[in-house]
């Protein structure tokens, strides 16, 4: 087995909880996060469910010490808040003793500052510093900003499974040997632009999200960023760090089918699942426990149940759940949120509900594990799929 | 009926960009989907999003436009039945 | 590290750099601060049905991805790998402005598809029907350097492969323009030819396409090999001298070296000095190349200087229309390009001739 990239440091803001320790509180007494929308404005406030952190720009803005005249969106604020809880618990103080990078992903940048200023522009002067916040690598720029980070800094924006190629760069980086330090993760703040968008495709619910049930009825948007610290080696014996676990196998495929459905074989989540087996050099039978992308989509659970019966064989499926009905669907955020929870089962030796689950799926008679199991876990899959056909898969393996 | 099933042409022909096609070249029994037409999942979005605009029919599950978009003498006859402007 | 060799490249710009067997012969000028890419037969290389949904970055990203792989004689690429400022900013744009003057209502599912800044690669991926990786990059000016850093790691971690890489930005009607309101675009009409000779702030804006094949295989074909790429997110003019010397010293060459450099002067009085302090420090003695006048600004503008290196390596030629000074070369073999957008997002990258 591949020994993998170490993680020394994790950090997370969702609907569930503002630090890593509310979020894990929450996680282990089965408590979601899906209310009904209260910060933004919208027709469809009574027609879905969201995951919504219930803290107000100018209370981020606050809790941040931002100076008025900021141009910061809700994707950038949350970053921060995330990245930072990750580098106070990675213990670096000089960001600048290392190689260090920050690779970020996210979806939709500073769209809810666009949206909410786009029709004043012309005539007010004085929301134009917005003009330049809605650029997705502006919300990057503010987090490594506010970091001190000013080499290798970049973005990904793959959709959905952003923060997944994200951690897989930063290992890739790391490995390479051309950072020895990489702050890793993705960030989305919610936006009326993707409360609409994924309206028009018809697969938000108007009830709490059910992953892997026959009747679901769509997915609950949500937001949420979170980040994850890597280091070499080389820094984790220098300075004796602590090692959350690691990033031990990666991968990337394209399911080349559909631009936002997924195959019904599920042709490029199994690529994914596969090649990122080979990298970890493990076979499916290590893996104990699987943190589904399980959005609730009637296309997204059906494709991806298909294609882990593939890799695992109907006998062999691991455990499985999909956390999504506590945050939402973080979309950019969504593989970092659930790097943050496999760390976390990691290290509580415990799999996380998967909640609202009643029938399994009939096509194919998979039941996710519907309570919180206390289990001895080593190696965990994540999956994370996005519009564009792209499909990621990440193991992570204990310390 | 004649007229609706014309204007009907020409606003899908509108709706999904079909650059390349005139409404004398759809029969009013082909299929839309598949062998007719060629449309695919996204364009039974559009075509849910023109009934509500349109004629003010508002479908709540993407399934239910399978039965209705077979042909465009099939969507005429249920806008027929089921318009509220 | 792995060899890098450009083994095709192709650009759609604002200038009519499709043509064949031609390196800027012919030149456009254009007298706003805002102009469109000069739009190759797409109907070539699209089929009608593929088209109908496709924006003007889709049809230009398609395309050049399809003539860089002609070029390099390769058919399905290992990974296909993208960098874009802003995506299919025109149906971002046009699906925000539904949303914000139709109340959220009567909205369609194919501009919010198309909004996702992943659209060209997944298009690509999807006419190819290739299911290798395929990444996108947002990074402001280093987003079309940030993948091409991917897919130099790649051809270290899968030897003999053959990667996509490619920049996309087109110009949307009113967000465009919102950067005149803010500045970063030039209020005033220009001519686009004596750019430098402006003293407002701001730059010009356009759009494009610039897709390339690389890979580590050594053969005939192989154009040029792009030897190193760093970028940088933050840097004083005095630390991006300091990492220019280093990067040239780390790949074993001294400055006199260079046999051109390529800058990214964009005509922005506020943040055009970090290319003049190289100009006239550093570089003096260098032949000094620059681009922008004739393409514009955008994020992915600096793939353009990839294809100019190429290109002179080709043509074993430089158009009297990119000197930024009167030094020439005899030969080229060693090309340094340097970029960066408003101090911020620096990049610097050698390129070799093959």
């Amino acid at each position: 087995m591949s020994k993998g990239i170490a993680i020394t440091g994790m950090g997370i803001i969702s609907s569930i909880g503002n630090t890593v320790a509310e979020n894990l509180s929450s996680l282990r007494a089965a408590k979601p996060g899906i209310t009904r929308l209260d910060l933004i404005e919208t027709r469809h406030r009574d027609a879905i469910m969201v995951g919504e952190i219930k803290k107000s720009n100018a209370e981020l803005e606050t809790q941040i010490g931002l100076a008025k005249d900021n141009n910061l969106s809700r994707t950038s604020m949350l970053g921060i808040i995330a990245a930072r809880e990750a580098i106070v618990q990675a213990s670096i103080d000089d960001i600048d003793a290392y190689r260090t990078g920050f690779i970020s992903g996210t979806s939709v940048g500073g769209m809810d500052m666009t949206e909410r200023y786009y029709t004043t522009y012309q005539e007010s002067p004085e929301f134009r510093k917005y003009i330049a916040t809605q650029h997705a690598g502006a919300t990057t720029g503010d987090i490594a900003r506010h970091l001190g980070i000013r080499g290798y800094v970049t973005t990904i924006s793959t959709a959905c499974s952003s923060a997944a190629n994200a951690i897989m760069l930063g290992a890739r980086m790391i490995k390479a040997g051309k950072l020895d330090r990489v702050i890793v993760g993705g960030t989305d703040g919610m936006s009326k632009f993707t409360i609409n968008g994924f309206g028009t495709l018809m697969i938000l619910s108007d009830e709490a999200c059910t992953p892997f049930d026959e009747n679901r009825k769509g997915l609950n948007l949500g937001e949420a960023a979170a980040y994850i610290v890597l280091e070499s080696d080389k820094i984790v014996k220098k300075e004796n760090k602590k090692v959350l676990g690691y990033v031990s196998g990666w991968a990337n495929a394209n399911d080349a089918f559909h631009q936002t459905a997924s195959s019904a074989e599920g042709e490029g989540a199994y690529l994914a699942m596969k090649e990122a087996l080979d990298i970890a050099e493990i076979t499916p039978d290590a893996i104990d426990y699987v943190n589904v992308h399980g959005t609730a989509t009637p296309n997204n659970d059906m494709s991806e149940g298909t294609a882990m019966l593939r890799i695992f064989g109907k006998e062999n499926i691991p455990v499985f759940s999909s956390t999504k009905a506590f945050t939402g669907h973080t979309l950019a955020a969504a593989a970092s949120v659930e790097a943050v929870f496999s760390l976390l089962s990691l290290q509580e030796n415990m799999v996380f509900p998967n909640l609202n689950f009643k029938t399994p799926i009939e096509a194919l008679d998979m039941t996710p594990q519907t309570t919180c199991l206390e289990k001895e876990l080593n190696v965990i899959l994540s999956n994370s799929f996005g519009f564009g056909g792209n499909c990621s898969t990440l193991i992570f393996t204990k310390a | 009926m004649a007229e609706l099933v014309e204007e009907l042409k020409e606003k899908i022909i509108d709706q999904l960009s079909l650059e390349d096609i005139e409404v004398s070249d759809i029969d009013n029994n082909d299929p839309l989907f598949g062998d007719g037409l060629g449309l695919d999942s996204i364009d039974a979005l559009e075509l849910i999003v023109l009934l509500e605009k349109e004629y003010g029919i508002k479908l709540t599950d993407p399934k239910e436009g399978k039965a209705i978009f077979q042909s465009v003498q099939v969507m005429a006859d249920y806008i027929t039945k089921h318009r509220t402007k | 590290m792995s060899k890098c060799y450009i083994k095709g490249i192709a650009s759609i710009t604002a200038q009519p750099t499709t043509v064949e067997d031609q390196f800027l012969e012919e030149i456009i000028s254009y007298q706003e601060s805002i102009f469109r890419a000069s739009d190759p037969n797409y109907k070539e290389f699209i089929k009608p049905a593929a088209m109908r949904r496709m924006s003007k970055a889709v049809k230009m990203g398609v395309t050049a991805s399809q003539m860089a792989l002609k070029q390099a004689n390769i058919e399905q690429p290992d990974a296909i790998i993208t960098g874009t400022g802003m995506g299919c900013r025109q149906d971002s744009e046009k699906f925000l402005e539904k949303i914000l003057y139709d109340d959220e209502q009567y909205l369609t599912p194919t501009l919010f598809i198309q909004s996702t800044h992943n659209t060209v690669g997944g298009q690509i991926a999807l006419g190819l029907k290739c299911k290798a990786y395929n990444v996108t990059y947002v990074q402001s000016a280093v987003s079309f350097e940030s993948a091409i850093i991917d897919a130099q790691l790649m051809l270290d971690e899968q030897p003999n492969s053959n990667i996509m890489v490619g920049g996309i930005d087109e110009i949307a009607k009113t967000s465009s323009r919102f950067h005149i309101l803010n500045g970063d675009v030039k209020k005033e009409e220009i001519h686009n030819l004596e750019l430098l000779s402006s003293t407002t702030t701001g730059t010009i804006a356009s759009e494009g396409a610039t897709f390339m094949v690389i890979g580590n295989e050594d053969t005939t074909n192989n154009i040029a090999e792009i030897v190193d790429v760093e970028i940088k997110y933050s840097a004083s003019v005095e630390e991006i001298k300091k990492d220019i010397l280093e990067f040239i010293a780390r790949n074993d060459l001294e400055i006199t070296a260079i046999d051109a450099i390529v800058l990214g002067n964009n005509g922005d009085h506020s943040f055009d000095h970090y290319y003049q302090e190289l100009q006239q420090t550093l570089f003096k003695d260098t032949e000094q190349l620059y681009y922008k006048h004739l393409i514009g600004e955008y994020h992915t503008a600096s793939a353009f200087a990839y294809w100019i290196g190429t290109k002179i390596f080709e043509y074993k030629n430089v158009p009297d229309v990119l000197r930024l000074n009167d030094k020439k070369s005899q030969e080229h073999k060693n090309i340094l390009i340097y970029n960066h957008y408003r101090g911020e997002n620096h990049s610097i990258a050698l390129l070799r001739k093959c």
